[in-house]
């Protein structure tokens, strides 16, 4: 298997150019949001194709997607994040693309802060390179306490598993290549989906670098997670990521 | 009180229970949302187990008195149980199939669409 983000020894943004790079956009029911993420993307790096994931939607999303010029992948029922987000991957890896950043269909990922999370993967200096809210500028992003406890509980527990610090377990602002991509196709977890992915790339062997962003508020739909609820998904999680060391890899280390 | 002999066989099968659901998570066998219902199952009896008054003193709230009921009632939920853990093992095959399938089509379509 080739990677075209390791071949080339020139500038980098000549190497930007010889890249077919995707943008993954999982949406459900984010048809007032969709068009200004699409076009976003668009006006950061034209030569993105992006590929809207609609997790079965009831309200427009999927036509509007397409009016935007996006490639459209429209579920046949709600999957939840994790199997949407695997669809774009799976997208990315049978079409060939080199590079894939994720960018949810909300709105709180801002496009404008894909050029920290690309350039670590052209420099090769990660395989995977996530958005953090929480290195250094943490500017902006506010969310609610048992929220930011949860994350900060999974930080450090995921933290102690992989042998890094990891700041934002859960961010899914992310910038990938071809090793990551293949992973990700072939196996990705189902609801917040990340912390475990973050334990998958550690036993692939993968590289994984975090990079401060700024996140915006969600411009529509409802937020995924209430405050029961994150303290089921917390436990839940940290059975999963415990589990996720046990696991045999599905797919084989790769020689560097 | 258990007798020892009954602490220390309810103790095993609690953890050969455990051991197993443990082994369905691992091998992706076992949703996660089952496994923390039956990891807590498992615990539950391993607690029952080794707490040797324990059985008598539930056994007392619910007005049960004699050991062959006890011991009755206990045989079935072992059997309730392990059932209702297959079934938990059908269901997320079942579940992981279903996904699978919609992104492939949901895959296969757009392609579909692309090349009209």
């Amino acid at each position: 298997m080739s990677s075209g983000v390791q071949t080339a020894q020139a500038p980098r943004n000549e190497r930007l150019t010889m890249l077919r790079r995707i943008a993954i956009v999982p949406a459900f029911n984010e048809a007032g949001s969709i068009k200004r993420v699409v076009d976003e993307i668009r006006a950061f790096d034209p030569a993105f194709e992006v590929v809207v994931v609609d997790d079965g939607s009831r309200d427009e999303t999927s036509a509007v997607a397409a009016d935007c010029g996006a490639h459209v992948v429209r579920l046949p029922f709600n999957l939840g994040i994790g199997g949407a987000v695997q669809t774009g991957f799976r997208y990315a890896w049978e079409h060939g693309f080199d590079l894939a950043v994720r960018v949810d269909g909300d709105g709180q990922h801002d496009p404008a802060e894909l050029g920290a999370l690309v350039e670590p993967l052209l420099a090769d200096e990660a395989d995977i390179v996530v958005g953090s809210r929480f290195v250094e500028r943490g500017d902006g992003y506010r969310s609610s306490v048992s929220r930011r406890v949860g994350i900060a509980v999974l930080a450090r527990a995921v933290s102690l598993l992989v042998r890094q610090r990891v700041t934002d377990p859960t961010s899914g602002f992310q910038a990938l290549n071809r090793h990551a991509i293949r992973l990700f196709a072939a196996d990705y977890p189902h609801d917040y989906p990340e912390v475990e992915a973050t334990v998958m790339l550690f036993k692939h062997r993968l590289r994984l670098l975090e990079v401060p962003v700024a996140m915006r508020r969600r411009e529509s739909g409802r937020s995924s997670i209430g405050t029961v609820a994150a303290v089921y998904y917390m436990v839940k999680v940290l059975l999963a990521i415990f589990v996720a060391l046990f696991r045999k890899n599905v797919v084989p280390l790769e020689e560097r | 009180m258990t007798p020892i002999g009954v602490s220390i066989a309810a103790a095993i099968a609690s953890v050969v229970l455990l051991a197993v659901v443990f082994e369905l998570i691992r091998s992706r066998r076992l949703r996660e949302q089952y496994a923390l219902l039956w990891l807590l199952t498992g615990l539950v009896l391993l607690a029952l187990s080794l707490w040797r008054t324990g059985p008598n003193t539930v056994a007392r709230w619910f007005g049960v008195h004699s050991s062959p009921s006890a011991l009755f009632l206990g045989a079935v939920s072992l059997f309730v149980i392990l059932l209702l853990l297959h079934y938990s093992t059908v269901i997320s095959r079942l579940a992981d199939q279903n996904s699978i399938l919609a992104q492939r089509l949901a895959l296969l379509e757009a392609d579909r669409e692309e090349s009209r």
